[in-house]
């Protein structure tokens, strides 16, 4: 397995920072918005960008957390169960502006799946989708995100994988390429 | 530990504790679904379920029929009362046709001990025991001990005593079995006809005397006299037995510490619990009824994650 940095920490802060500034652009002091991330690494998208908007805007920003996993189109067609994470949205997002958040954008069926969920807290004004990295042409459905941190190119084979230096002590994105023997 | 180590649930004899933290694991989740403004998600859309029930029930049956339902499954249910069994058709041949129609899951009922796993051995789909006679009643236990660990944070460590009619009870032994896997300490207290002679065997402390048994316990777990199981008299009177083991507020108030109240139902008020106590805020009566709903959709939705697809 081969293994490539494709964005480094400074790079990676650099990235989120752009995304926090065009979130302002769209949303101005998210007195109408909250952000909402997917289970389970789509919260460490949340987190690190929240901490970052409050740091810029000097206010809270209404947050959540969102499982989707009884709503995933893969139940009983893998080989183990989905155990499920929890979802946190102690508010009504009825009339809302909702920014999803995902860590990687690859088939979209991830993203499908946040929607029906999505559903059950009410029907918000508009839905809008930040993913840290997207894998572009790729998709299984016709779902593309509005704000994209880094666009990659990449193959099935291959793997993204995203690091955060709370959990493994880095930030940084690696790509990962099977080894090809002839 | 991400998938149950059975493909039925016919006990918890045969369950081990991964696979019990598993089911509260998930019934977590479910219980917040539960708590939405739109209860129902749709994982088991593809997946029918039958609830035969050969015994009279109403809480467990809507129960189960609700978690099926909030889990997008489509449901048949089945009595014994208005069936093709009163014309003297076997079990086995009951539920085969039934299966016939296409049903992944059955959810049984029988008052004949052993009836899940029997069934579980025969025909071709997963088997959940919703009671079989005086043997088990799994998802009962399951939503007791999960209702503790709410209440309480935790079951290890902590001291049960079940009160009652534990020889007619398959609620007792399938407490006893997961309380104990779950690391706490069980008691079971009731009058010497209605305690079985071995029970000592299942490593529980036996007591007769009803205040002794709250003082040692942490939660007490009343049960109800089975009239409809006891061919002979067990004990001299209702009345007799409602004075000596039916829990009052005096003697909750003289306890030295405040102890949960649970009750499977239904509830007999006046006889094993008195209404001020049924209704006082040391019962969780209503709690483990709401908690079943969710324990129920957790089995049912592990169990159902090992159906493959065709």
């Amino acid at each position: 397995m081969e293994k490539q940095v494709i964005l480094n920490s400074k790079h990676f802060e650099l990235t989120i920072n752009r995304l926090c500034y065009q979130l302002i652009e769209t949303h101005n002091d998210f007195s109408n918005t909250v952000l909402i991330g997917l289970q389970p690494r789509g919260v460490n998208v949340l987190e690190r960008i929240k901490t970052r908007l409050e740091t810029i805007l000097g206010k809270e920003v209404v947050c959540g957390k969102l499982d989707i996993t009884f709503f995933r189109d893969d139940f009983r067609r893998r080989e183990t169960p989905l155990i499920p994470s929890t979802t946190n949205i102690d508010f009504v997002i009825e009339n809302k502006k909702v920014v999803l958040m995902d860590d990687v954008l690859f088939t979209g069926r991830t993203i499908r799946s946040g929607l029906d969920a999505l559903l059950a807290y009410g029907r918000p004004e508009k839905v809008e989708l930040l993913s840290l990295i997207d894998r572009r042409f790729k998709r299984d459905l016709p779902i593309q995100a509005d704000y994209v941190g880094k666009m990659v190119d990449t193959l099935i084979s291959e793997r993204v994988s995203v690091e955060w230096k709370e959990i493994e002590g880095e930030d940084k994105v690696i790509l990962f390429t099977p080894d090809t023997n002839g | 530990m991400d998938s149950l180590s059975v493909d039925h649930l016919t006990g918890i004899k045969h369950l081990t504790e991964n696979d019990i933290e598993l089911i509260f694991k998930t019934a977590d989740s479910f219980k917040e679904v539960i708590n939405r403004s739109i209860k129902k998600v749709p994982s088991l859309r593809d997946i029918t379920i039958a609830n035969l029930f050969f015994e009279n029930s109403t809480r467990t049956r809507l129960s189960f029929e609700l978690a099926e339902k909030r889990l997008s499954a489509d449901v048949v249910n089945f009595s014994a009362a208005s069936s093709s069994v009163k014309k003297g058709e076997t079990l086995i041949d009951t539920v085969n046709n039934i299966l016939s129609m296409k049903v992944d899951m059955v959810v049984m009922r029988h008052p004949n001990p052993g009836a899940a796993k029997f069934l579980s051995e025969r025909v071709n789909a997963r088997v959940i025991n919703a009671g079989d006679g005086t043997h088990e009643h799994p998802t009962q236990a399951l939503l007791d001990a999960y209702s503790i660990r709410e209440k309480l944070g935790s079951v290890a460590g902590k001291k049960v005593v079940i009160v009652g009619d534990i020889l007619h009870s398959r609620v007792a032994l399938s407490n006893i079995y997961c309380l104990q896997k779950l690391g706490a300490e069980v008691m079971v207290c009731g009058p010497t006809t209605l305690i079985p002679k071995y029970i000592h065997e299942l490593g529980v402390q036996v007591e007769h005397n009803l205040t002794n048994a709250l003082e040692w316990c942490d939660v007490a777990n009343m049960l109800r006299i089975q009239l409809e199981r006891q061919d002979i008299k067990y004990f001299p009177s209702l009345r007799e037995y409602s004075m000596q083991y039916g829990l009052t507020k005096e003697i909750l108030d003289q306890l030295p510490k405040k102890i949960v109240v649970m009750h499977p139902g239904p509830i007999n008020r006046g006889v094993e619990i008195t209404s001020d106590v049924a209704d006082s805020d040391q019962a969780i009566i209503l709690d483990q009824v709401e908690n079943g709903v969710a324990v129920r959709m957790a089995v049912i939705y592990l169990l159902a994650s090992k159906i493959k697809r065709q």
